[in-house]
């Protein structure tokens, strides 16, 4: 491709020339090429993405903290167990029960991640409030209703609000859960539209609950608070 | 009929297009690149289907990596006459009797990625000359109860910027008692507030199923 004019050794005079000399881009093009490509790898294009999330409030004088005042029939426990493993039981374990030597203690479920798994179970009781949110966003998306994106993420958090039947979840990790299980459940809670659900520190009897499901020995915290 | 003379020279591409185009390209991404920063440990972040982009100031970032330690890391804030990061640094050294250099504050002040140093090692870390001499010294933050000072970085970046969020970033498979251990420490100093940086992805989930 190079254009290298190649004076010919003959005799006589050489024909001046008409046109300008061309100028080969070639190498710059290749040069450019490799910039680019340099540039694009090493680009980070897209920002990463944050969920946001509170926790409550630590309270720091023992004496002072109440046990929440929930309903406990929408009361549903999510604890996230070792191996992707997620337990779920309804209720609350009462005082008197878990203090009973042997403890009285509900069953666990073993759920999973998949969509078959937590997500349909979520659902499955957050139907009333996820069918409203869902034709909502059905109404914007069809333009049937003219709503700035904010006033609609507003709009969105105030039925949530409202909604009095979905469940109020309550979520505690086992020690041997992992970070993407975390996310993943706070995940689900945002996709299902759940409206209230809260992160807590994970209970003695439930940890036993937990080692008694996977067939784990318990653990010397467990039998020693006991 | 005389033949149509062929011309025997190859034709001429007129690259002068192209190298335009690429010319613009180029100082578009010369422009918007904001390089990536080497972390001191590599993290796989879990997927979510959160769309908040994560915020550009005003914030300390806390790197769990998978073996369980914490690095961290803070922006100079949205003017970088405000010098977040080398005040932070003069508030820790006094906490722990350490007095830095204006070359060590500077060095720390421009360090592009998190630091998992202690405080004892924290001007040997800035004095080294390679980048594999500081890679020996990110060995994380202490945490322990006992000289917990995670603690008092958390104290000091939020004495220094008030505006100061916190961000998590973890790998989805660190073990959760380095989370819980980091958030109680962060409770501890009254923040509840977290953002978790993850990655973009699709939720589908099947209308006609609910409906029923």
């Amino acid at each position: 491709m190079a254009e290298v004019i190649v004076e010919e050794k003959g005799k006589g005079k050489r024909k001046a020339k008409k046109h300008p000399p061309r100028i080969d881009m070639t190498p710059m093009v290749d040069l450019m090429c490799l910039l680019i490509t340099f540039f694009m790898l090493t680009t980070a294009f897209s920002k990463a993405k944050v969920m946001d999330i509170i926790l409550p409030e630590k309270i720091k004088d023992p004496t002072k903290q109440e046990a929440p005042k929930i309903v406990a029939s929408r009361t549903l426990n999510i604890i996230l167990g070792p191996d992707n493993k997620i337990f779920t039981y309804p209720g609350a374990v009462k005082p008197e029960e878990f203090s009973a030597n042997p403890p009285i203690l509900p069953p666990l479920t073993e759920t999973d991640f998949s969509a078959e798994g937590i997500r349909k179970l979520l659902l499955e009781k957050n139907k009333a409030l996820f069918r409203k949110i869902n034709e909502f966003n059905d109404q914007v998306l069809t333009g049937k209703l003219k709503i700035s994106q904010d006033s609609a993420k507003s709009t969105i958090s105030l039925i949530k609000k409202e909604d009095d039947t979905g469940p109020i979840v309550l979520i505690k990790a086992y020690k041997k859960a992992n970070y993407g299980n975390f996310v993943d459940i706070l995940d689900e809670m945002n996709i299902c539209g759940v409206a209230s659900y809260m992160f807590t520190k994970i209970s003695w009897y439930e940890e036993r609950m937990v080692e008694m499901a996977t067939g784990m020995t318990p653990t010397a915290t467990a039998s020693s608070s006991n | 009929m005389p033949k149509i003379k062929l011309p025997t020279k190859s034709p001429h591409i007129d690259m002068t297009p192209m190298v335009d185009t690429f010319c613009v390209v180029l100082t578009f991404l010369m422009l918007t690149t904001t390089m990536r920063q080497p972390e001191p440990a590599t993290v796989d972040t879990p997927y979510s289907i959160s769309e908040t982009p994560i915020p550009d100031f005003n914030s300390m970032t806390f790197l769990l990596s998978t073996d369980g330690k914490v690095f961290m890391n803070f922006d100079n804030g949205p003017d970088t006459l405000l010098k977040y990061r080398p005040k932070i640094l003069t508030e820790m050294g006094k906490r722990y009797g350490i007095e830095f250099d204006e070359r060590e504050l500077r060095e720390f002040e421009k360090y592009p990625s998190s630091i998992g140093v202690a405080m004892s090692d924290m001007k040997a870390f800035l004095d080294a000359k390679d980048a594999s001499t500081r890679k020996e010294f990110q060995k994380g933050i202490p945490i322990d109860s006992a000289d917990n000072q995670l603690a008092m970085w958390i104290l000091y970046a939020r004495q220094v910027n008030p505006n100061i969020q916190a961000v998590l970033k973890g790998d989805s498979k660190t073990g959760f008692e380095t989370v819980e251990k980091v958030l109680d420490i962060l409770q501890d100093k009254n923040v509840n507030r977290f953002s978790l940086i993850t990655s973009l992805e699709a939720a589908k989930i099947n209308l006609e199923e609910i409906q029923q």
